[in-house]
């Protein structure tokens, strides 16, 4: 009787053992060293698992970041402070990587742009409203407004206004690029936070008929073209498109004369905020302006 | 022997399906009429499936009626052909009916223009495969059922491979449209004169006509026709069922073979194609005519009179609409092809292409919006699909954004009939999201290769 249970139990302990033995034995003949430095930097990240540095994962940018030499800079989820002290556990210098963020190159929501239908399909997503002849929207390129971006962005760094558009907030954004591949409209875009102006608008129509499809469309009428600096801005297939190289000579003095608002001068860090009256001459100014001094 | 009475009606047909109300009475009796020319005809580069044609035209050119104005770039890509004589008035980017923006052609109407056109024949019995597969590609030829593919580029066949059937498709399942059908009954003889020319290259042993058993007329004036020829050509009425007319339905339902995912029907030795397609290809070799006009299914509760149109390429959809009557007050929304496939329209100021099947403009009652239930996993949808997916499993992962997974249950394989939306209870837009899904999983396979590379 005692021996219809003692003896399973036993052979179950003694296997136990056994393979307790094998394990130990496996783990200090097969073990790997590995850089302990790595779990401590692991930790020290922020475990967003974002991929915005390139590599899959915190512990793969912890391990390049070790190995490799890699500017923990890189890591754009880390608040500075984070990035310090993980440059200081390793000895080396953390050198200053310049903030990206996500921005949105249409101003068009409810107010301002055109709506030939309105969408009351089944999937309340912008991907479902994009496979239904592009959307309700007259324009063709314009953000449909139905929060993909919100959705997929791991940060809360996107909100959806009242206008219907999606705002960044460039404090929170990590730049990992998931908005950019969700939006079935190709909207954003990741730039230097040091980019200041801005246009918010991809439609390739000109003139009236772009004005009549949105109020704040880029009409490619070449008045920022003849304000900015020399080669700054060029117009492309109907639109405004600068020249980011000449970041430095960028100025808001070519949004001045916009007859619709399609390049923006941000004042801010984020998109789409009131906008304070701008009190600037008119036409090309040559010298490096002090632009604090023009904001009423 | 009649092939009607071979086949007893309501034999042959695929497993699977759904049946829609036909309402094909609307226009199924209405002869083509020809569509007067309008001020000015707007023709997208873009109107096939491939490379968009390459113009050949500039600004202030005068082009003749049938005259070719831009060019086939690559070989997945065909020629396009002014359907007027005019002025090319503007070259630039237009709305087009899939609701993108693309480059065009704007032609000014010359007001002496004629739709008369002198009939030169081209001499194809002179011609071997490659000068007939280029012809096809210069006359502009692609499959008028809808998707606008190449006709060229499915007449080529490739090494290794051989075609032993061709069969015609004049099933026309979609509800509303008569387009295929009043061409069957119209144009039988350049249907049976398409055949024997496609054949010349072909060397097939046997063509077969399809229909759905919902167009007797048809079936009687071609089976007439055909017992006239040498070469074996058989009249089959098939089921009405959707969609009977997807040709991969056709074959299983014709040779009881299925279709391998990811392969096509030549690979069972089959080549399909449209009625209006082979009526196209005869009247290019027999006059001259490259692809400039198609006829159109104008019709729909909801419109004055519903007819069948032959429509210039390039026409805007609002005149086709006003030759018809116009709209009712019930009109509630308008779409390019039948209800179940066709795309639906924010615009009027969109023009007519090669793939536009028919113009429809559904009525208050017809229209519907319907409020998403949960699934309550009733399997219909499972019932209705006709290549035997899992649509209640793609629209749960749907739901969750598992596009991956999706993958796993073969949704590439799916071609969006709306069989499973049409049956859902639960007003679930299946094929919406399987929609959204294909297009999200071909954006990360090219992604993935642009890594790759």
């Amino acid at each position: 009787m005692v021996g219809d249970f003692l003896i399973p139990l036993l052979i179950l302990v003694g296997l136990g053992l056994l393979f307790g033995i094998v394990l130990s034995i496996a783990y200090k003949r097969f073990k790997v060293d590995e850089d302990p430095r790595i779990d401590k930097v692991e930790e020290m990240l922020p475990h967003a698992n974002c991929g915005a540095c390139g590599v899959p994962g915190c512990r793969a940018f912890a391990e390049q970041v070790v190995n490799e030499g890699t500017n923990p800079a890189k890591c754009t989820v880390s608040s500075p402070e984070g990035i310090v002290d993980i440059a200081n556990y390793l000895g080396v210098e953390a050198s200053e990587e310049e903030k990206w963020v996500a921005r949105l190159l249409c101003a068009g929501g409810i107010s301002e742009a055109h709506n030939l239908a309105s969408y009351k399909g089944g999937m309340s997503t912008c991907r479902g409203e994009a496979v239904v002849v592009g959307g309700s929207k007259d324009c063709s390129w314009g953000c449909l407004g139905l929060g993909d971006c919100e959705t997929v962005c791991d940060f809360d760094a996107i909100t959806m206004n009242d206008n219907g558009l999606p705002v960044v907030d460039a404090e929170k954004c990590a730049a990992c690029n998931d908005c950019i591949e969700v939006c079935p409209k190709e909207l954003f875009v990741l730039m230097p936070i040091s980019r200041k102006l801005i246009v918010q608008c991809r439609s390739l129509i000109e003139g009236d008929l772009a004005e009549s499809k949105c109020s704040v469309a880029c009409t490619a009428c070449a008045r920022c073209v003849v304000d900015s600096a020399p080669g700054v801005i060029e117009i492309k297939d109907n639109l405004a498109v600068i020249n980011y190289e000449l970041n430095d000579l960028t100025s808001p003095v070519a949004v001045k004369r916009c007859p619709t608002d399609a390049i923006v001068w941000l004042e801010g860090d984020n998109q789409f905020e009131q906008k304070k009256k701008l009190n600037l001459p008119i036409g090309r100014v040559e010298e490096v302006i002090d632009k604090d001094k023009y904001y009423q | 022997m009649s092939a009607t009475a071979k086949f007893p009606q309501n034999t042959l047909t695929f497993s699977h399906g759904v049946h829609p109300e036909e309402f094909k009475e609307l226009s199924n009796q209405c002869k083509i009429q020809r569509m007067p020319f309008v001020d000015e005809y707007t023709l997208p580069l873009g109107q096939h499936i491939g490379a968009p044609s390459k113009a050949l035209v500039v600004k202030g050119q005068k082009v003749k009626r049938g005259e070719k104005i831009a060019d086939a770039a690559g070989f997945v890509s065909v020629a396009l052909h002014s359907p007027v004589d005019g002025v090319v008035s503007e070259i630039g980017i237009f709305d087009t009916p899939k609701g993108d923006v693309l480059p065009g052609i704007k032609i000014k109407t010359d007001p002496y223009s004629t739709q008369r056109t002198v009939e030169t024949p081209v001499d194809f019995e002179s011609l071997d495969a490659k000068g007939f597969i280029s012809a096809v590609q210069n006359a502009g030829i692609v499959g008028l059922g809808g998707a606008a593919f190449p006709s060229h580029v499915k007449f080529s066949i490739p090494e290794g491979k051989n075609c032993k059937y061709i069969m015609l498709n004049g099933c026309e399942c979609e509800p509303f449209l008569t387009a295929d059908h009043r061409t069957m009954v119209e144009y039988p003889e350049a249907i049976i004169d398409g055949i024997l020319i496609l054949n010349r290259f072909l060397k097939a042993e046997k063509a077969y006509i399809a229909i759905e058993a919902n167009k007797p007329d048809a079936i009687e004036i071609l089976s007439n026709l055909v017992a006239k020829n040498s070469f074996p050509i058989e009249v089959v009425p098939l089921k009405v069922k959707y969609p009977q007319g997807a040709e991969k339905m056709m074959i299983s339902a014709i040779l009881g073979k299925e279709v391998p995912s990811g392969k096509l029907p030549l690979d069972l030795e089959v080549l399909v194609c449209n009625v209006g397609t082979i009526k196209a290809i005869s009247e290019y070799f027999r006059k001259g005519l490259p692809l400039i006009e198609r006829i159109v299914t104008v019709t729909g509760t909801a419109l004055k009179k519903p007819a069948n149109v032959l429509v210039p390429i390039g026409t805007p959809m609002r005149a086709v609409i006003e030759l018809c009557g116009g709209i009712t007050d019930d009109a509630a929304r308008i779409l390019l092809g039948g209800p179940m496939m066709g795309a639906v329209q924010k615009s009027l100021d969109v023009p007519v292409v090669k793939g536009t099947s028919g113009i429809l403009v559904l009525g208050q009652n017809e229209v519907r919006d319907f409020e998403e239930y949960s699934c309550i996993r009733c399997g219909r949808c499972v019932d209705a699909c006709p290549l035997f997916l899992n649509p209640t499993m793609m629209g749960l992962l749907a739901k969750k954004g598992l596009w991956d997974e999706m993958l796993e249950y073969n949704v590439m394989d799916c071609f969006e009939c709306a069989s499973c939306s049409y049956v859902c209870p639960s007003g679930i837009p299946l094929v919406q999201s399987f929609r959204v899904a294909k297009g999200i999983l071909r954006e990360k396979a090219m992604r993935e290769k642009l890594k790759s590379t």
